[in-house]
């Protein structure tokens, strides 16, 4: 299982990457397993501010649907265009090309409360 | 959990498994859901399907009995023929669907779904006023599914029996892979051709390194119920559940035509099939195909594209073959027309569709 030191993570299988004041969101490699082949990512929030735990879109595997829950409150600057045409990026590169958006971090105080890769690893078990 | 002769098998090629209708099932190896699909549309996979029940009845009442709980005429069946049923629950719905061998004189074989076995077997026994012998044997026959367009050819190494001799839905008792009394069936449940194999558990093991052995050059896979749910739906294929159930008349389903009420067949539910025959029902079951980009699900909301809800979806998933979205679900009548646009409620969006008449698999 491939769970980067350099990142944050969620109880619901979401990865943080924070540069500056901007952070990169994906979903992990244990999500992307569980969930098998994900044939569509469906992301229209972009330009919107959510709260922390708002759903900013949904992943859908051949038998399941997931939705997808914000890591902290912020505005939504960009999602991953690739993931239109290639959400196998989600299966095949979790942590680099299968990335989900790219959030304006509203309160770095909200980081504090994310998992370090040591916990997420604990919750996964 | 119940396990069948190839849990151990399932669990050491590293499928997920997943408990369904009691049984602790392969859903997916480890090459995924499509490719499996795509392996079954192209060459050959194998499906454990040992959950599957099956009971035997017979003797000289076997044929009255069934005439009366099963919706198909069985009369129509020779020795050597398998036929698609369902049981009429008595009021309207459908007990369960099944198939039908009529495997020798006064002796026949019931398929039932998994997930209905103690439900059916109660069902045959408290409806049994004939008093044809029962005798449920779930437990003593495990089954495989070969399926796949290679599946014949792969099998017919395994086999003196000429295979080219068994149509769709016959079946023939033979020896395979140094196994005995194997039930060699031209039946499926993926519309891509193969047989279905029912046979003693203890063999199960033999059975299936044998077919593996002789299915390499075919790049044979094992298949889970994952890509059986997608290569059914594919074809249309009514789950029980999904598609039918207690509260679904095989007429609305679209199976009017395994409801035969021939000449003195006692049916249960039989006048009631007249009647919505000739009246006609208020919804039906469609296929529709996605034209918005989406997936359907079961339970999500059809709706004429205005905003007014004309039906739900039974069972929906992303084809594998065609790489959209499909879907199977009633509607009301005036909507159930081939060509009629209607919409999937999706995440608050009606979602364009159309109605269509499926294989989508063409």
């Amino acid at each position: 299982m491939n769970i980067p030191s350099n990142l944050k993570y969620t109880k619901e299988h979401e990865w943080i990457r924070v540069e500056g004041e901007v952070a990169y969101v994906g979903i992990t490699d244990y999500a992307q397993g569980e969930l098998g082949e994900i044939v569509f990512v469906e992301i229209e929030t972009v330009g919107e501010t959510l709260a922390e735990n708002a759903t900013f879109g949904s992943v859908e595997a051949v038998k399941t649907v997931s939705d997808l829950f914000m890591p902290m409150s912020g505005e939504i600057l960009e999602m991953n265009a690739a993931l239109e045409d290639h959400p196998e990026l989600v299966n095949n590169d979790p942590y680099g090309d299968g990335w989900m958006i790219k959030v304006a971090i509203n309160d770095l105080a909200e980081l504090d409360t994310l998992l370090d890769a040591a916990a997420y690893e604990a919750l996964i078990g | 959990m119940k396990t069948t002769p190839f849990t151990d098998i399932h669990i050491a090629l590293g499928a997920k498994m997943h408990e369904f209708a009691g049984y602790n099932m392969p859903i997916e190896y480890n090459t995924g859901i499509i490719d499996e699909h795509m392996t079954v549309v192209n060459s050959v996979g194998v499906f454990d399907v040992s959950h599957m029940g099956e009971f035997w009845v017979k003797g000289p009442q076997a044929l009255p009995f069934l005439q009366k709980v099963c919706s198909n005429d069985i009369t129509a069946i020779p020795i050597g023929k398998a036929q698609y049923n369902c049981f009429p629950n008595g009021k309207g719905g459908i007990v369960d669907d099944l198939i039908v061998y009529h495997y020798e004189t006064e002796k026949y074989l019931l398929v039932v779904n998994a997930a209905n076995i103690d439900k059916d077997w109660e069902w045959v026994n408290a409806n049994n006023a004939e008093g044809a012998i029962l005798e449920n044997a779930s437990d003593r026959m495990a089954q495989l599914a070969i399926q796949g367009p290679k599946a014949a050819e792969l099998l017919q190494q395994l086999t003196s029996v000429n295979l080219n001799e068994i149509p769709y839905y016959a079946f023939t008792t033979g020896t395979l892979a140094g196994v005995d009394d194997v039930i060699i069936s031209n039946t499926g449940y993926t519309g891509a051709g193969g047989f279905e194999l029912y046979f003693y558990p203890q063999f199960g093991e033999q059975l299936w390194h044998a077919i593996f052995e002789a299915g390499k050059p075919y790049d044979i896979k094992p298949i889970g119920l994952g890509a059986r749910d997608t290569l059914r739906l594919e074809m249309g294929f009514s789950l029980y559940g999904h598609e039918i159930d207690d509260t679904t008349s095989p007429i609305e389903a679209g199976l009017g035509w395994i409801t035969k009420l021939a000449e003195g067949k006692p049916l249960i539910d039989g006048d009631l099939y007249v009647r919505q025959r000739a009246e006609g029902v208020s919804r039906k079951l469609i296929g529709f195909e996605l034209i918005d980009r989406g997936i359907p699900r079961a339970d999500y909301e059809l709706t004429d594209g205005k905003g007014t809800v004309i039906g739900r979806v039974t069972s929906g998933t992303m084809s594998p073959t065609r790489k959209i979205g499909i879907g199977l679900g009633y509607v009301q009548t005036p909507y159930a027309k081939i060509g009629t646009e209607i919409a999937v409620s999706i995440r608050n969006k009606e979602l364009k569709a159309i109605v269509v008449k499926p294989p989508f698999r063409k």
